[in-house]
């Protein structure tokens, strides 16, 4: 069963190949989606990130999910050396995380209920488990930042989590927080992790590095990477070939 | 001497021993710094390749393993703890951090990366599901438009 959606004014992608599954359980998750939307969203007013960025509400006074998000936010600056960073001229927007967090969260759903062969996308980063309809490793393209209706990677995944980074991204919202500028480097960074949480944070973070970002995700143990540069060669980590 | 470092301490002191625009990758748990100060590399025209991780040598730190003091990192506790070696950090653990997720990520301390490269080319569409960074584009515009809606 194949569902789309369109939520956080971002299209959302289920399929669930298991045979017992049922609308409401994937409606189950858009509806977790709603309610994630509802409360990081930093384009609603009523939104909790907003009331924390209009100073309506104070940080310890946030809800635990709330401070959960931002102390992964915090923990990721950590992890990357500053590159990662959700204060965005005085603003905190945690998008960075919450994208991923939620599609993590949302897969998760699906698993609890016992389903084992699905994938969840928000907006190109996916988490896949499992096999697709025709029992194989799932196929992901991976788009070409140039030219958006080609693909220029295929990669086979069971259970991962693949998130792309780039400058077409909302327009150009990606900054390196080192120099205060925004992020234009290369085309494109995907990367693929363990889940689609990891995978996210830490391709925001390597997009903003710029060409030393796929360096930093050939360090990282566990995840690989694919890098579209601005001169349409692609560099890529040591370990991606097993996805070939 | 050194026996006990917070963990800003450390942050600082690893900031400052390594230049200034090296990206430190500190593992979900656990950081492993690269344990040769001084790895060959294979492709030194490379300009993805940087300077391995200068560590100080001899006698800077006891041998041993180190707990940080617990520290408000003001969205949680977070708790390092240091192994040194021969004078030199060799690994870093986070005892606390704000969300204790069991994901290890270390850091590969294999030598220096060996990426590899290609011309992009066009594939066959034959896939599930693609990943990129268009989609948001047309949900930014979206959730604009939202927004404006909103504020009128």
């Amino acid at each position: 069963m194949k569902k789309q959606k369109s939520i956080m004014g971002m299209p959302v992608k289920i399929e669930v190949i298991d045979a017992d599954v049922t609308d409401e359980d994937i409606q189950e998750v858009f509806a977790y989606f709603h309610y994630i939307d509802k409360k990081f969203s930093t384009f609603r007013e009523d939104s909790e990130i907003s009331k924390i960025n209009i100073g309506e509400l104070r940080i310890l006074q946030s809800s635990s999910e709330m401070q959960k998000i931002l102390a992964l936010c915090e923990k990721t600056k950590q992890e990357t050396n500053g590159y990662f960073d959700i204060n965005i001229e005085g603003n905190l927007d945690p998008s960075g995380i919450v994208k991923g967090y939620a599609i993590y969260e949302g897969a998760e759903i699906l698993r609890k209920k016992g389903f084992a062969n699905f994938y969840v996308e928000i907006a190109g980063d996916i988490q896949v488990f499992g096999k697709n309809s025709k029992g194989k490793k799932w196929q992901v393209g991976i788009q070409n930042p140039f030219n958006l209706k080609e693909i220029v990677k295929v990669i086979k995944v069971s259970n991962a989590g693949i998130a792309t980074s780039g400058n077409y991204q909302r327009g150009r919202h990606i900054q390196n927080p080192k120099v205060n500028q925004w992020a234009d480097e290369i085309g494109s960074i995907t990367v693929i992790g363990p889940n689609i949480y990891e995978a996210d944070r830490f391709a925001t973070a390597a997009f903003a590095m710029g060409e030393k970002g796929i360096k930093f995700i050939e360090k990282l143990k566990g995840f690989e990477g694919y890098m579209v540069k601005k001169n349409r060669q692609a560099v890529y980590t040591s370990g991606l070939e097993i996805y070939f | 001497m050194a026996s006990v470092i917070g963990v800003f301490g450390l942050l600082v002191f690893l900031r400052q021993s390594k230049g200034n625009d090296q990206p430190i990758v500190v593992g979900k748990n656990a950081l492993s710094i690269p344990q040769s100060t001084s790895i060959p590399t294979p492709n030194s025209n490379s300009s993805m390749m940087t300077q391995p991780i200068q560590m100080p040598t001899m006698g800077i730190y006891k041998n041993g393993t180190f707990a940080g003091n617990v520290q408000d990192a003001f969205y949680g506790s977070v708790q390092v703890q240091i192994t040194v070696s021969n004078g030199k950090i060799t690994d870093v653990t986070f005892l606390q951090s704000p969300n204790d997720n069991r994901t290890s990520i270390f850091v590969n301390s294999q030598a220096m990366p060996l990426l590899k490269q290609e011309a992009i080319t066009a594939q066959s569409a034959q896939v599930d599901i693609v990943s990129g960074a268009s989609a948001t584009s047309q949900a930014f515009q979206a959730s604009l438009a939202d927004a404006l809606s909103k504020a009128k």
